[in-house]
């Protein structure tokens, strides 16, 4: 069929001759779509479509299109439980605490990085503080473990050396936050420093030159041009922030996790998990998981939203 | 005012603000990397020195005793071998797929294009979830395979709107002079596209291959035999769990939990610390490349 296409030049241009004619002209533009569309449908669409047991009483010998549907049965027994507000409480409490503490952190790391003049110093600093980034949770929730262990742990052997009581931070309800925030602030913080410095550089140093002239001091500088010239990246950064309020991180979460902390640390990321693939309630599971997603959607899309309106260009497209 | 007196010289405050950013910056860095130090001079530390005194940083002997009781641990190396195999494969697919998509959506007026570009961005905002995605995985019979760590998250759309942006910032004179000459787009991707991209490409595969090599969430459901298990997997139980006695059982004097558990957290981690060098010469290049638009 695409020989005749290509044989017969001048046949009368129909509209569907000449779109074959361009999928022809086009066809190696569409065939390396291949790949990442198969991948897309496969690992993207077909768990969406998986949604579906949410509504059904799913069981694994019927399978997907056998199961009966039992409707909203699921999301009522979700709703009606008393461990759904739990958890719901436990993610955004967490996540919030977490956006307040961890936030600002890289923002003062680089208005301060900028105020240092010599290149050297600077490199290193950032050298040492871009490399938690890279390491696993495994390997930096291993090392927080480690040092605050009630046995092996450096952090109590210094509190009982100094004749204070030792305190149990992985196995109470009161440090678990702390815990989660500080670790995150470790591996994550000056790595979000980077995003700050570039724009930070990105500001007409004429401002500053204008400014000395007129007699302002380095706080004033930073005051009235630093902190305008990346309030834009600072809004924009927030509001991704707020985009992404439902979630807390498995990795990091199921790490520190244990019987003692349960009541704080079950957030639903790890409820799901629990439920779901150690407990075998796939379709109740799936429900908890679809109301997650779509409230983290909806936040995500918003947040887009009033990011794009406020002047951020379109990542996409 | 001071500021007034000379633009070169340096005021008071500038002296107080520049010492306190010093200072500053300076503990920040030293507390991210410290523990991290620690780590690295107990797994070394005899297992005398380390009972007589928990803090003695500068040991007077230095000892491999730790490494080689985790080094005779199997599962240090059944979990090697599958995370080399993972973060290899796993990169090179996604390079490939990543430059097969990434090419044709650079093109704005292919027909078809903004439907599959939406297609795409639909999954940064909502995806199945936990559950339907196990059942995929077990659908198809990938359960304890290695695939089943590469696949689900071979190509994310973040990465491949970066690879997009980057062949749209490249200067389409020659792609139109090869094409002109008779050449296919296919011929054009290979010979010209690709050559052009290999900072965003070495960018991206440094830091697809880290993300590989870090994560353990996929392998914690699709993994459960302990011979499969990648190594953040054997990590974990090593220092989380008490799979660390069983290498100790064999021989108590020589070393205690503490210090394998160290030494085991070095061995994981020394190809991250190995490419960091190029991580960080690439990721600046990096960002400035996605950021560039049109």
């Amino acid at each position: 069929m695409e020989k005749t296409i290509n044989q017969r030049v001048p046949t009368p241009l129909t509209k569907r001759n000449s779109l074959k004619r361009y999928i022809w002209k086009k066809r190696w533009l569409y065939l390396m779509c291949i790949p990442g569309l198969v991948y897309l449908i496969l690992f993207h669409y077909v768990p969406m479509y998986g949604i579906m047991m949410a509504f059904q009483n799913f069981s694994f010998k019927k399978g997907i299109f056998g199961s009966p549907f039992n409707n909203f049965a699921n999301f009522q027994e979700l709703f009606g439980s008393q461990i759904f507000y739990r958890v719901l409480r436990n993610s955004l409490f967490l996540s919030i605490t977490r956006l307040i503490f961890s936030f600002p952190v890289p923002i003062i790391l680089a208005l301060l990085i900028n105020e240092i003049r010599s290149k050297v110093y600077k490199r290193m600093a950032q050298t040492l503080m871009y490399l938690p980034h890279f390491l696993s949770w495994v390997v930096l929730g291993g090392i927080v473990v480690n040092m605050l262990s009630m046995t092996d742990g450096l952090v109590n052997d210094l509190i009982a050396a100094s004749g204070g009581q030792k305190i149990n931070f992985l196995g109470s309800v009161d440090w678990f936050r702390t815990v989660i925030i500080g670790s995150h602030i470790w591996k994550e913080a000056g790595w979000g420093t980077i995003i700050y410095l570039s724009a930070l550089t990105a500001i007409n140093p004429e401002y500053y030159e204008a400014a000395k002239v007129d007699g302002a001091n380095r706080f004033q500088q930073t005051l009235y041009i630093t902190l305008p010239g990346i309030s834009g990246t600072i809004v924009i950064m927030l509001i991704l922030a707020i985009g992404g309020l439902m979630n807390n991180g498995f990795e990091q979460i199921f790490l520190f996790k244990n019987n003692l902390n349960q009541s704080v640390a079950e957030v639903f990321e790890t409820y799901v998990y629990q439920v779901g693939i150690a407990g075998g309630r796939y379709s109740y599971s799936t429900a908890v998981g679809l109301f997650k997603n779509v409230v983290g959607a909806v936040l995500v899309f918003s947040s887009n939203l009033i990011a794009q309106k406020l002047g951020q260009p379109s990542f996409y497209s | 005012m001071p500021g007034k007196r000379s633009a070169v010289r340096k005021t008071a405050d500038e002296y107080v603000i520049s010492g306190f950013s010093h200072l500053i910056v300076g503990v920040f860095a030293l507390l991210c990397f410290i523990p991290i130090l620690l780590v690295i001079i107990y797994s070394f530390t005899p297992y005398d020195l380390y009972l007589k005194n928990h803090f003695d940083f500068f040991p007077s002997r230095l000892t491999l005793d730790a490494y080689r009781m985790v080094t005779n641990y199997r599962y240090i190396w059944t979990g090697y071998g599958n995370t080399l195999y993972i973060t290899f494969f796993g990169s090179i697919l996604s390079l490939i797929v990543l430059v097969l998509t990434g090419y044709p959506l650079s093109k704005k007026d292919l027909k078809g294009r903004n439907v599959y570009m939406t297609l795409w961005i639909i999954t940064m905002f909502f995806s199945g979830g936990m559950i339907p995605n196990y059942f995929l995985i077990r659908t198809l019979g990938l359960l304890n395979n290695r695939w089943s760590l590469i696949l689900p998250g071979l190509v994310s759309c973040y990465n491949l709107i970066l690879m997009k942006n980057y062949i749209q910032g490249l200067p389409g004179s020659l792609e139109e002079a090869a094409l002109i000459d008779g050449a296919n787009d296919l011929v054009v991707l290979v010979r010209i596209v690709l050559p052009l991209s290999a900072p965003i490409l070495a960018t991206l595969g440094l830091f697809t291959a880290v993300g590989y090599w870090n994560s353990y969430f996929n392998a914690i459901m699709y993994m459960t035999k302990r011979a499969n298990w990648p190594l953040q997997l054997v990590l974990r139980e090593l220092l989380f769990e008490s799979a660390v006695n069983e290498m100790t059982a064999m021989d108590e004097r020589v070393s205690t939990p503490f210090l394998l558990k160290m030494a085991s957290i070095v061995v994981a981690t020394v190809p991250i610390m190995c490419i960091y060098p190029f991580l960080q010469k690439y990721f600046m290049t990096g960002l400035a490349l996605g950021g560039v638009k049109e």
